[in-house]
């Protein structure tokens, strides 16, 4: 039973993780039908920099936030200069222009950090605390508690306010959008700066636990993707439960059969849910009136 | 209010629009008719900033706006009630509303939401739902009515009474010319060219992108041309 709790908060807080990048992959996905392969760099981008930034000697909040603002930066410099240029490309191009992009960014990270493993110190010590008879990490709890209070700002800003119901319209409705005075580059801008945002703060809330290389972007990119594919590309609420899932089945699958065989859950989770539902399990079955 | 000259737009290598010139005054509805594919809709388009057009200059309220991007037009009170009603499905009939009014000031929002609930009272009992969930003849009242939060100088309305009941087309084009007598521009594009012909001042009729005939409503209405070709009589 010990066995069983302890590896469901493992998964979780690695799953909470997954759920952010997927957020991030609907956030651009949903504004402009990119699924954006550079997201997992985001997540490297936050915790290189917070390490490095550590390192020139920068308390951890100040580091966090300069690295959180990096990424954005990245994030819209990627908009700006490889998105928005190949506007009305095929969405095969695009994707293909963020993975190239992706690769560049891991070029030049190699350049600006270094190829080293590196490790953040745990914010508030790293004493495990049990919970029944499994221990968990304070870092798991900071983990989970920043991408509550992540997706909870999210919705927030999507339903409550003007500026993000305006990015809802973008996705929802290109041409209205223009129509009625939205500038979309801009709202399409936005939903880079804020997946990025989100993917640095993933990266650094999880940097203690998992170590941070400047290529470990793939992966997070990879599992993301499993897991807004199993949750139903573009829904915020199935990025969120395909994260946890894929958190969670990964850690079973190594506690209870393999560790070789962790990577390999992600990408057996979307082969099934393509095959039962190919909308994923919370896809909208488009709907449209004549 | 509006003057367009020379007004050339393509799709890829095929145009769609041939030196359309036309013009119009505030307090005017001007309508344009002919049948499907004769351009209409593209030059709403072209005139909203969302069709890319390859030469003419448009005049707005005396300035040139062919190179204005879309948003900025709405801004300026060019506004635009596109065909098929283009809503915002997943947001409720309000933010819909709310979101016509995005270019305008806060503080005359909830002035417009009023007077757009008057006008369609259903919209106000289903106000908290979400809009895909709407009949066909509702959504068309939504665009209607979320073009009007934009408080439009001119309104570009097109076929706004495409799909409707007759009894809601004679309510629509009821509104339309207590809009005109409130002061507002129109530019009505309608299939049904007989409606949309006898509630406008002057009319346009457009054929495979050129502008055929022009005049006086009621000339157009009694021209034996134009109505052996668009009016089915």
């Amino acid at each position: 039973m010990s066995e069983f709790l302890q590896l469901l908060l493992s998964g979780l807080t690695v799953g909470a993780v997954y759920a952010l990048v997927a957020l991030g992959f609907t956030l651009i996905y949903n504004a402009s039908d990119v699924i954006n392969f550079a997201q997992g760099d985001f997540v490297m981008i936050g915790g290189m920099a917070t390490v490095f930034l550590m390192a020139a000697g920068l308390p951890l909040p100040l580091a966090a936030l300069l690295a959180v603002l990096a990424a954005v930066v990245v994030g819209l410099l990627l908009h700006r200069l490889a998105i928005e240029p190949a506007r009305g490309a095929s969405p095969v191009t695009l994707i293909m222009i963020t993975i190239g992009a992706s690769i560049f960014i891991r070029g030049v990270a190699q350049i600006v950090f270094d190829k080293q493993f590196h490790t953040l110190p745990a914010f508030s010590g790293s004493d495990p605390i049990n919970i029944g008879g499994a221990a968990i990490l304070p870092q798991s709890l900071w983990v989970l508690a920043g991408a509550f209070l992540l997706f909870a700002g999210l919705y927030f800003f999507l339903s409550r306010t003007l500026t993000g119901k305006a990015l809802v319209a973008t996705a929802a409705n290109r041409l209205a959008a223009r129509l009625v005075g939205i500038n979309v580059t801009v709202m399409l801008a936005m939903a880079f700066g804020l997946s990025a945002a989100m993917g640095a703060l993933a990266g650094i809330l999880v940097a203690p636990i998992t170590l941070t290389r400047y290529d470990i972007g793939t992966l997070f990119a990879l599992k993301g993707f499993a897991a807004a594919m199993v949750g139903g590309m573009g829904s915020p609420q199935g990025a969120l439960v395909g994260g946890l899932l894929i958190g969670i089945l990964e850690s079973f699958g190594a506690g209870y059969i393999s560790s070789a065989y962790k990577d390999a859950v992600a990408f057996l989770a979307i082969l099934l849910v393509l095959f039962v539902m190919p909308r994923g399990l919370f896809g909208s079955r488009s709907v449209e009136r004549v | 209010m509006l003057k367009v000259e020379k007004l050339t737009s393509a799709y890829g290598r095929i145009k769609v629009l041939h030196d359309i010139s036309l013009d119009m005054g505030q307090n005017e509805i001007v309508a344009i008719v002919g049948s499907n594919g004769a351009g209409k809709t593209t030059l709403l388009r072209a005139l909203s900033g969302v069709q890319p057009v390859l030469s003419g200059r448009i005049m707005f309220d005396g300035k040139e706006i062919q190179s204005v991007p879309a948003h900025l037009r709405v801004a300026r009170g060019l506004v635009q009630s596109p065909e098929g009603r283009q809503i915002f499905g997943p947001l409720s009939v309000e933010d819909n509303l709310r979101l016509g009014a995005f270019r305008r000031a806060r503080e005359n929002v909830e002035q417009g939401l009023a007077q757009v609930y008057a006008m369609f009272p259903i919209l106000a009992e289903k106000r908290a739902l979400a809009a895909q969930g709407l009949s066909g003849g509702q959504q068309q009242m939504l665009a209607i009515g979320r073009a009007l939060m934009a408080e439009p100088k001119l309104l570009l309305l097109d076929e706004p009474s495409l799909g409707l009941s007759p009894l809601l087309v004679d309510q629509i084009l009821a509104a339309v010319v207590d809009l005109r007598n409130r002061g507002m521009a129109i530019l009505l594009v309608e299939q049904n060219a007989s409606a949309a012909l006898a509630i406008a001042d002057r009319g346009y009729v457009l054929e495979t992108g050129n502008v055929v005939h022009s005049g006086e409503a009621q000339a157009l209405l009694s021209d034996p041309k134009v109505k052996e070709a668009y009016l089915g009589l």
